[in-house]
């Protein structure tokens, strides 16, 4: 039984993870990862690579929202300008997706910068509403600036190629994906535990304090924005590139909203409460359409319910998360693995 | 030599003056207290040299720069740092991290060297640790480094929070009523680490206190606020025979000169 963690030096100290368990937990994520798509039909690799780029989004704004504290409606209108930048720099200038996706989330990172300004003067529901005005305004762009983005049209995304083959099929993806959502998680806790990180949080928690302690709040508030919306726009050229086929529908004030919800079910403020939040989020609607089409023999009025017990469940499920653990699957997982640190003496 | 000078200084909101022609010199490496019943402007004084707060009038000066110019995160750099009479810790960061940010202002890594977490980076975290741990060390807290602050009680909050302002190593320290709430074992405990901070590390201690056992104690120099303004100024002794003060003071309830 462990009564706590000692360790002799600070670089020990500040790692990551510490125990054996730890490290063969992590062993066996990654194992899974690589070995997963292997055995994966076409249906999982989907949904995997879904949950995949919805976790590097899900990071993206828990990075702004779950850690600085700035509330953003904006995620689904900063994922279109990721799509959109890669997509119509691919499709239009024909230039490798290896050199638009990194284009792109540095654009989405100057965007959102911008669309921050007003996070100095606003805070909490203002700021929400400031946001909601970004995804307004960009929204608007996207289907009026006709000669730019082909305004309601669809926007038609060459699959990406490597080495003369084209990464058109779901398993060939699923390693893009991997790369990118470990690059980001790795980043994201990096950056958690240095200066900047810590700028974040302490302005979340206290900003008149912060501010005092020497924070420049203008500047890390808009850090926050740049560094959270490039890897929104990050999960957005990766959405671009993985569908080939976009429009600005699939950007919406609904998706700023999953967005939320996501972090909230998966854990504010926790990098790998964003991966479950997303992973929930995703596998939630999936199960309940096969639910719903096993239903379907024995209640053939279950096709016509399908989308709205979808919406219904979508509640229910937040609402009971913000009942009974506010703080979402990463604590509930923190809950179960401090049960058995202790197991079998955890009385 | 003078270290902090408050010359002229008025605040307003609106129609209530919180701070009338307030005229204040604190002595480099002096204990210095500023006392005043509930009201007085004590707490809008610091935030004046804080720069929370803009004063309507005057100016102040801190080793001959004057603070009225300069940003609000700029004091900290200046060498000012401070803590509040309503703890404003980071709550849901640990201990260790309250105090790490107190180093802020002597850190240099940035996104990408954060981020990538490479040798710059991971070299400043690690000798930036073994400062602050020194600091944890010196307040006696070791057991509680990897403790969320929102989970501790109030008076190790306090603690942590002159933690994370010496952490900041200033050359002038602001205490806003470090000892309230505290009890008397607590009290010792704070006052001491007080009196440790100005003799062995030299800092200036500016601070506000009920507890008037404590004040005549540890301090060099005690200046008295009344409604806004300034009715006594000297050394404890003097302050304490000063008719002005006794007068303001007589009816006031927690407030007593009662040494301990
Ligand atoms: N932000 C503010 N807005 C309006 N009035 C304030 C503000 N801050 C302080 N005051 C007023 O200034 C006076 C002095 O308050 P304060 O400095 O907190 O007193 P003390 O710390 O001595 O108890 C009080 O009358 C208080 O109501
Ligand atoms: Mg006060």
């Amino acid at each position: 039984m462990q009564s706590g963690i000692f360790h002799a030096s600070y670089q020990k100290d500040m790692a990551f993870r510490h125990t054996p368990a730890q490290f063969i937990r992590l062993g066996l994520v990654l194992a899974f990862a690589l070995i997963f798509p292997f055995l994966a039909n076409n249906y999982y690799l989907t949904l995997a690579n879904q949950i995949g780029v919805a976790a590097i989004g899900a990071i993206g704004l828990n990075l702004l929202t779950g850690f600085t504290g700035q509330i953003s409606l904006g995620q689904g209108a900063f994922m279109a300008v990721g799509a959109y930048s890669s997509g119509l720099m691919a499709a239009r200038l024909g230039l490798p997706w290896f050199v638009t996706i990194p284009l792109a989330c540095l654009i989405t990172a100057m965007v959102g910068a911008l669309f921050g300004v007003p996070s100095l003067r606003l805070k909490g529901l203002y700021l929400a509403i400031a946001t909601l005005a970004a995804q307004q305004i960009i929204e608007w762009l996207i289907t009026h600036w006709d000669a730019l983005t082909g305004g309601v049209e669809a926007l038609v995304v060459p699959a990406p190629t490597l080495f003369g083959s084209a990464i058109n099929t779901d398993f060939r993806f699923y390693w893009i994906i991997l790369i990118c959502l470990i690059g980001t998680t790795l980043f994201a806790s990096n950056l958690l535990r240095s200066k900047v990180g810590r700028a974040f949080v302490a302005i979340r928690d206290q900003d008149i304090a912060a501010e005092v302690m020497g924070v420049n709040l203008f500047r890390y508030k808009l850090t926050a924005f740049a560094v959270s919306s490039f890897f929104v726009g990050l999960s957005g050229a990766l959405t671009a590139h993985y569908r080939t086929i976009i429009s600005w529908e699939r950007f919406t004030l609904e998706t700023s909203i999953l967005f939320l919800a996501m972090i909230i079910i998966g854990g504010l403020g926790s990098i790998s409460g964003s991966i479950y939040g997303a992973a929930f989020m995703t596998l939630l609607p999936a199960i309940l359409s096969n639910l719903g089409r096993g239903l379907e023999d024995f209640v053939p009025a279950m096709a016509r319910l399908i989308p709205f017990l979808q919406q219904a469940a979508f509640g229910l499920v937040i609402i009971l998360f913000l009942i009974f653990e506010p703080e979402g699957i990463a604590k509930l997982w923190r809950d179960v693995k401090d049960y058995f640190r202790l197991w079998p003496f955890s009385y | 030599m003078i270290q902090l000078a408050v010359e002229e200084v008025t605040l307003q909101f609106g129609g209530v003056v919180a701070l009338r022609d307030v005229n204040l010199q604190v002595e480099q490496g002096a204990i210095h207290a500023i006392i005043g019943p509930n009201g007085a402007g004590k707490t809008s004084l610091l935030n004046c040299i804080s720069r929370l707060y803009h004063p309507t009038q005057g100016r102040i000066f801190f080793e001959g720069r004057d603070l009225t110019t300069f940003h609000p995160h700029k004091i900290a750099e200046l060498g000012i740092a401070r803590s509040f009479q309503n703890i404003e810790l980071f709550r849901g960061m640990t201990v260790l991290d309250n105090l790490m940010l107190g180093r802020h202002v002597h850190l240099r890594s940035g996104v990408l060297s954060g981020g990538f977490y490479w040798g710059k980076s991971q070299r400043e975290e690690i000798a930036h640790r073994a400062i602050v741990e020194d600091i944890i060390d010196f307040l006696e807290i070791e057991a509680i480094r990897k403790k969320t602050v929102g989970t501790l009680a109030y008076g190790l909050q306090k603690r942590v929070e002159l933690g994370r302002a010496l952490a900041l190593e200033p050359r002038l320290l602001l205490l806003d009523e470090p000892m309230a709430g505290m009890n008397v074992e607590e009290k010792e405990d704070m006052a001491r680490f007080i009196l440790d901070i100005n003799e062995e590390r030299g800092i200036t201690v500016a601070l506000i206190e009920h507890d008037m056992g404590v004040v005549m104690d540890i301090s060099d120099e005690v200046t008295v606020l009344d409604f806004g303004q300034i009715i006594g100024q000297g050394t404890p002794e003097e302050v304490r025979s000063d008719p002005n003060v006794i007068s303001a003071y007589l009816g006031e309830q927690e407030v007593t000169f009662r040494p301990i």
